[in-house]
């Protein structure tokens, strides 16, 4: 698991209100190197929660992140390629996530965090106005 | 050179994964047959939900892979055998996504919202009782409750949820499931549709749907759809024209296990 998913995956538990971010346990770290692509980071970057991607990297040990980042750094390569660093090639191989709210832990095996939940955790499925099939809507036919 | 798509003999397997059958290749079918409308889309976040034996993730990322480098590949299963075996087939592709084990997309859908570019399903659309649906192993995969439609219902407004303005949603539904009325559902969200691939076999008739968000389509956010007074006359001739042959198409309850 990338950090660049971590920066996307909340917990999805029943009451947490936000659930992000997760904090990430690490047991095994893997590196893999990626293609450097600045317009891809540079897209990326807005979408980006930074302190949960410093705060994420340091847990995987890489601990060359500003503290603080902004749109203006992406003109410069070598802060790109800190991010580029952190957000594709560093993985969390074997670990966990936790919820920041309630302290539920999330395995990561072999680089896959599994997030399902148990059934008094989830949220009630009917959400109001779904596309329920009661809808009454047919064109099937010619009546 | 024809653009790739996995192979099957490098398709991992596992007895808890469905493999890849007529509704994976229609789907990739698909896929190819938009390839250039995609390449042209440049999307930068592509998500399968319900990845399965990985064939689906693993032949979107090769038919885009080189043309297109730096797109983000997101897939999730519900079943962890799904994912493991997933991995395995992007690994023997030399490709890569991001694998997450999660019901449709529910640790994605706060963070991710309205950024994934192009969005792919075949979900569980096997007309079953509903209390198949959800359950563990290789039947989440086909277990779709009444009219298949129950996990197909939860999954149309996650991915209105997820994609972003340019967003395109690409889904497998057989007959059964009543395609024509899940575009009009799609449309009360401001979609248009139109089917990609058809494709009738002994077993099932199944279409590939497109889906995108269609500025000149009035929201209609107060009305429900209960009648068919509320839909305006041009929507249903457009999509009752998509839908020629649909009054001929015998829906089936068997898959092509």
């Amino acid at each position: 698991m990338r950090l660049f998913t971590h920066n996307m995956l909340s917990s999805n538990i029943k009451g947490v209100a936000n659930g992000f971010p997760l904090r990430i346990e690490a047991e095994q770290v893997l590196e893999k190197q990626v293609d450097f692509n600045p317009d891809f980071l540079r897209n990326l970057f807005p979408k980006l929660e930074w302190k949960a991607l410093v705060d994420g990297a340091r847990a995987l040990g890489y601990a060359e992140l500003p503290e603080a980042a902004d749109s203006s750094m992406l003109e410069s390569e070598e802060f790109l390629r800190k991010v580029h660093h952190a957000l594709l090639e560093l993985h969390l191989e074997e670990g966990a996530l936790t919820c920041p709210e309630t302290g539920r832990k999330f395995p990561v095996n072999k680089g896959i965090p599994n997030m399902l939940l148990h059934e008094d955790e989830e949220t009630s499925l009917q959400l109001p106005g779904s596309l329920g099939s009661h809808m009454l809507v047919r064109i099937t036919g010619k009546q | 050179m024809s653009p790739k798509t996995a192979q099957i003999r490098l398709v991992s397997s596992h007895p808890e994964v469905y493999e890849p059958c007529d509704d994976s290749f229609a789907l990739v079918d698909a896929l190819l047959a938009d390839r250039t409308n995609i390449l042209a889309h440049r999307p930068r976040l592509c998500l399968e939900v319900g990845c399965g034996s990985g064939y689906v993730i693993a032949s979107l990322a090769l038919m885009l892979g080189q043309e297109l480098p730096g797109v983000y590949y997101f897939a999730t299963d519900i079943n962890p055998h799904a994912l493991r075996v997933t991995r395995e087939t992007l690994d023997a592709h030399a490709v890569d996504a991001e694998l997450m084990c999660m019901d449709i997309a529910s640790g994605l859908e706060k963070r991710l919202a309205g950024r994934v570019d192009v969005m792919v399903v075949n979900p569980p659309y096997v007309p079953t009782p509903d209390y198949e649906v959800g359950s563990e192993g290789i039947a989440s995969a086909w277990a779709g409750g009444e009219n298949g439609r129950s996990v197909i219902d939860r999954i149309l407004p996650v991915a209105d949820r997820l994609l972003s303005d340019k967003g395109w949603l690409y889904m497998v539904t057989l007959t059964t499931n009543d395609p024509s009325q899940i575009c009009l559902l799609m449309r009360k969200k401001g979609y248009a549709s139109r089917i990609v691939v058809q494709r009738s076999t002994e077993e099932e008739s199944l279409h590939i749907i497109k889906f995108w968000r269609d500025s000149d389509i009035q929201l209609d956010t107060k009305e429900n759809v209960t009648t068919n007074k509320s839909v305006p006359a041009r929507a249903m001739d457009s999509l009752v024209s998509q839908f020629p042959q649909l009054s001929f198409w015998k829906g089936t309850n068997s898959n092509c296990l």
